[in-house]
């Protein structure tokens, strides 16, 4: 039993409790939660009204059910009528229910927030609270519909309870977390900054998150929060421990308050005002000298705050990055934190230190302590400690000391816990390669890296120095005669082969004059590795060897033999099959000029953003290493150029499977899936989601298709088959999106994602949920993306589609055919309302006519169907003359309905020409691109309607 | 402040908060992520770590783990000592605070926290005001036990 029951303790309540707690098993726990529940569920079914006790008890126990981990189904309509009782605590477990069992059934949302309502008018500040706690424990987008508005109001009151003005501080704070936009900014804003100078420092405490969080989004509103958040702050630091009593917390004054100011002053530049900077100034010397001071306590509560205190200082002066001595002041104290016995301490100044090396004030102060991390990389027993190690080292890094930080990362390797070796392996390959003063180190360091953690160089890593090699012809002898004497090794890493087998296939002629590797001697170390490596890596060797025929032609009949013999050409793999008895034949049948083009050098890749960067920010998530870079690559601009973007066009970036041999369209056909057919682009080194293949060939074709029918295959090469299905009403619309792997290998990674520019984000809404990233070979996924309409657009939306292939990155992107007339509704009307409306619409703007060719001849059912497929309804019997088309339709948006009359006139005698107007009314707002009878034609649309005008141009001009 | 749980070295969950919205599923999967991951710790090492793209700052009180998860901007050491207070606060209500407390009077437990914290934020550190607040609903309730009688 409880040692403690204060208040009215539910009795019921605790027995249940001791009951669930001496359950042997799960079983016996499940058994008695079914029973308590069965016995709830016929106490609230019951002819008997329970009183409200009662019902405080069942829905107490339900609550200690969920939370231990089941679901329920039932009792938040009781829990709702707990919150209209007048007792204090039965309201409080109705909000607690609500607040951790929040359903988005709409009834009861009205319900509750009809409760809250009440609460919030008693003026009891009792029953404010718990209705403010309530909204903020929720945090729906329904509650801040209802309350956004109100709570301001009750923040700035000015008779509300210091205790209501906390909660509402904070209430509203959640609200504009995940609703800004029905936060309205107002009159209240300039109140609530006064609320820095509230006497009451819990009040201070929470308007402070308020503002900061405002502040962010609406700097210039806040402005005026910096003067006094520093009066504040610095009335708070000279403060003796005693003044502030109950918000002293071991002899530390006021550490949240500090701490929450220091935030809200991060996010405003240095103050302008030179008394205000001065003041500030004042205080965060005074913070760093009272680092220097004796404890007043051996508690390590004191010692918390005051250094949370500390490092948000810190972290402010490295935010202002304007004052060199503070920033030296703050390198040093963090130095001294380095050693010191607490690890919590260590841990957050080697964080800390990370973002000063960025500061080109204090970068050289960071760099004296480099022993010291080096040190902790190798000491320390905690591996989220070392891991803070290695980040600091990848940020303290510049040309004078690469070289050791490399070494010393390396060597670390060896021993280093798999859960961060690749990030380590990540970190060196940058390093190596942005400070590589010569090459040829940058070439030993990633080989090194193969030899000491080949399992975790991803293929990035390994892309990287191939892309180095070629560009730079000061290094491929080296990197040859490494290669070569690497892979001398007994047991060598598959990554190695790989290396290996491009580069020597490359220049393997560079080192053949030495007997020692002679081109026998290449070949024969290779193939000694083929048989042990996977599928992808023999492949490559394969396209070594065509590379060897044409470089050494002495080996040529060594070669072909291997490729003749049977465990090549009947491999049950189709692509090494095929490569094999294509490489033999063109070995055979092409002459030596021709073998000389075909397989020539391959050409220097573009430069481009490292992909190992790209991969590195991916894994450390974007904010983190993105600010380190740019501030790196600012500072290290002298060094190697640093990464560039990448060029949009992959065209110059050979297919995977076609690796060595870069021949485009030269002949014979292309192993693997070429980049020049079926419109599928491939672009192996840059795997980041940033990157978006361009649109398919092919695919504005396949998009025009789509523009009068909704079902249909959108794409389709040799790997990935795209088909749709889709339907429209009104301004909604659902779209079945059906992804086929037409191979029998599986697609790994499969990520499709749609792409939106910011113009067409906010006119058309797009929900869809990510698919299985694992696609069976053989297997469909299907996706469904909700469609909603807000306004009128011009753009498709995009759908990129990325996805491991045989382990080559594949990359395609198609448009989507949604386009504004999905949205259109056919509309009925007499030939009198036509023309009358018609006639109206004569303004320029409100009309659009294009005369066109027509590409086929002109087919009246065809034709009507077209029509129909582009969403008007077609108007028999409109037009006078019976050879024009006339429809009509309202284009449905969220925002708007725009009205369309169109008329479509075929010129017979002109031979089969047509003409087509299409006419619109008031502002034009957006072009539609529009495909009808296999044309682009013209369609404008506008706010209310378009209509057709009778303009009738001569066939011909 | 994302979320705090408070779980028992056995793995027992005894409180949770969440102050960003997420289904049922995926807080379930991130609690036994998390448990799975501190228990595994050691006493010695350092109370942070990095987890997804937060930061966990955890402590163990007796039997119990408290662990909070926060942005990449916010301050570890001041949420250390957002979960001592919660402690001493609950330390104070009840007396001596155990872990049973914490089981059979989990509403209490909740009620004190959202005194102390709302939103993910500090709302007020003043211990006393805390405890007022809460001895005031106590009694708030006892007034209206005489009233009905």
């Amino acid at each position: 039993m409880p040692a403690v029951s204060k208040g009215d303790g539910m009795r019921g309540l605790a027995v249940f409790i001791s009951d669930i707690r001496n359950c042997k098993s799960k079983e016996a726990e499940i058994k008695r939660i079914n029973k308590e529940l069965a016995n709830i569920r016929s106490k609230f079914k019951g002819d008997k009204a329970l009183d409200g006790y009662s019902k405080k008890k069942y829905v107490c126990k339900l609550l200690f059910i969920f939370l231990l981990g089941h679901d329920i189904d039932f009792g938040h309509m009781e829990a709702v009528n707990l919150l209209s009782s007048n007792r204090y605590t039965e309201k409080q477990i109705g909000y607690l229910f609500i607040s951790v069992l929040v359903n988005s059934n709409s009834e009861l949302i009205r319900l509750i927030n009809n409760a809250i309502k009440n609460d919030l008018a008693s003026r009891n500040p009792t029953f404010m609270g718990l209705a403010l706690h309530c909204i903020a424990n929720v945090g729906s987008r329904e509650m801040a519909e209802a309350f956004a508005g109100e709570i301001p109001k009750i923040l700035v009151a000015g008779d509300t309870m210091d205790s209501v003005k906390q909660s509402a501080a904070l209430c509203l704070l959640r609200l504009y977390r995940t609703s800004p936009d029905l936060v309205p900014m107002g009159d209240w804003t300039s109140r609530v900054v006064h609320l820095l100078n509230d006497q009451h420092l819990g009040v201070v405490t929470a308007a402070t998150s308020l503002i900061t969080t405002l502040a962010q989004k609406n700097p210039e509103e806040f402005k005026t929060s910096v003067s006094l958040a520093v009066s504040r702050l610095s009335r708070i630091v000279t403060s003796a421990s005693t003044d502030l009593q109950d918000y002293t917390y071991y002899f530390v004054p006021a550490p949240w308050l500090s701490v929450k100011l220091l935030r809200l002053l991060q996010c405003y530049p240095p103050p302008e005002d030179p008394a205000v900077r001065g003041r500030l100034t004042e205080c965060l010397e005074t913070i760093l000298n009272k680092a220097q001071e004796p404890p007043k306590s051996k508690k390590v509560q004191h010692s918390n705050a005051k250094n949370a205190v500390l490092f948000e200082a810190i972290s402010l002066i490295i935010h202002h990055d304007s004052e060199p001595n503070l920033l030296v002041r703050a390198c040093n104290q963090l130095g001294q934190f380095l050693q010191h016995r607490e690890t919590n301490l260590r841990y957050l100044a080697l964080e800390s230190m990370c973002t000063l090396a960025s500061s080109e004030f204090s970068h050289e102060a960071v760099k004296t302590h480099i022993e010291t991390v080096i040190n902790a990389l190798k000491t320390e027993r905690d591996v989220s400690v070392r891991q803070r190690a290695v980040d600091l080292l990848y940020a303290m890094c510049d040309r004078s000391n690469a070289q050791q930080i490399v070494a010393e990362m390396l060597s670390y390797l060896e021993t280093a816990d798999y859960s961060i070796r690749e990030e380590i392996v990540l970190k060196v390959a940058i390093l190596a390669e942005k400070y590589a003063v010569d090459y040829t180190w940058y070439v030993d360091t990633i080989l090194n890296l193969i030899r000491i953690a080949g399992d975790y160089v991803s293929e990035e890593v390994w892309y990287r120095v191939i892309q180095i090699v070629i560009n730079r012809d000061d290094v491929q002898g080296y990197a040859a005669k490494t290669v070569f004497e690497a892979l001398q090794a007994p047991a060598c890493h598959e990554n190695l082969v790989k290396v290996g087998g491009y580069i020597l296939g490359e220049f393997g002629n560079l080192i053949a004059g030495d007997p020692r590797s002679s081109p026998l001697i290449q070949f024969n170390l290779l193939h000694s590795k083929f048989h042990l490596c996977s599928v992808p890596t023999r492949a490559l060797l394969l396209s070594t060897y065509i590379k060897f025929v044409n470089l050494f032609p002495e080996v040529k009949t060594t070669i072909q033999d291997v490729l003749r013999s049977d465990s090549q050409l009947k491999n049950a793999d189709v692509e090494l099959q095929q490569r094999a008895v294509e490489y033999l034949r063109l070995s055979t049948v092409a002459s030596t000029d021709i073998l000389a083009t075909v397989l020539e050098e391959m050409p220097p890749f573009p430069e481009r953003e490292s992909s190992i960067l790209a991969k590195l920010k991916k894994k450390k998530g974007p904010n983190t290493v993105t600010d380190l870079e740019d501030a790196k690559r600012e500072r290290s601009a002298d060094v190697n150029g640093g990464p560039e973007p990448a060029p949009a066009s992959a065209a110059s970036t050979p297919s995977p499977s076609a690796d060595l041999l870069g021949l485009g369209a030269a002949p014979p056909a292309p192993v693997g899936p070429p980049p020049s057919s079926g419109g599928l682009l491939v672009d192996v080194f840059s795997d980041s989601p940033s990157a978006v293949a361009p649109l398919a060939p092919g695919s504005e074709d396949n998009f025009a298709r789509f523009v009068c029918k909704n079902n249909g295959v959108l794409f389709e090469n040799q790997l990935l088959q795209i088909g749709l299905k889709s339907e429209f009403r009104q301004n909604l619309g659902r779209m079945f999106i059906f992804y086929g792997n037409k191979t029998s290998t599986q697609f790994l990674n499969f990520t499709p994602t749609l792409i939106c520019s910011d113009d067409l984000q906010t006119n058309l809404s797009l929900q869809t949920k990510p698919v299985d990233p694992t696609v069976d070979g053989g297997a469909q996924v299907q996706q469904v993306v909700n469609i909603e309409c807000v306004s009128d657009f011009t753009e498709a939306p995009v759908l990129n589609i990325q996805f491991r292939y045989g382990g080559t990155f594949q990359n395609v992107s198609v448009k989507l055919p949604i386009t504004l007339n999905k949205f259109f509704q056919p509309t009925e009307m007499a030939s009198q309302d036509f023309f009358q409306r018609w006639k109206q619409l004569s303004s320029p703007q409100q009309e659009v006519q294009n005369i066109f060719k027509a590409k086929h001849p002109m087919d009246t059912e065809i034709t009507k169907a077209k029509i129909i497929g582009f969403g008007s309804a077609l108007l028999e019997d409109v037009d006078p003359n019976p050879a024009n088309f006339v429809g009509a339709g309202i284009i449905h948006t969220k925002t708007t309905q725009i009205g369309c009359l169109l008329r479509l006139e075929p010129n017979l005698q002109a031979q089969v020409r047509l003409l087509e107007e299409i006419v619109i009314y008031t502002q034009v707002v957006c072009l539609l691109w529009c495909h009808v009878c296999s044309k682009w034609s013209h369609l404008r649309s506008s706010h209310r309607c378009v209509h057709l005008c009778n303009l009738h141009h001569p066939a011909g001009t | 402040m994302q979320f705090m749980l408070l779980f028992s070295r056995q793995g027992k969950l005894r409180l949770q908060k969440w102050y960003i919205s997420l289904s049922d599923k995926e807080k379930k999967k991130i609690t036994r992520e998390l448990v799975q991951t501190i228990l595994a710790r050691k006493p010695k090492m350092c109370n942070f770590l990095e987890w997804r793209d937060l930061k966990i700052v955890y402590k163990r009180y007796a039997s119990l783990y408290f662990c909070c998860a926060i942005e990449d901007q916010e301050n570890e050491l001041i949420t250390l000592e957002i979960i001592h207070r919660y402690v001493e606060l609950l330390d104070k209500y009840f007396g001596s605070v155990c872990e049973l407390d914490i089981i059979f009077n989990f509403e209490k437990a909740y009620f004190i926290l959202d005194e102390f914290l709302l939103g993910g934020e500090v709302q007020e550190t003043s211990k006393k005001n805390v405890l007022k607040a809460i001895e005031q609903a106590d009694l708030l309730q006892e007034y209206f036990h005489i009233m009905a009688l």
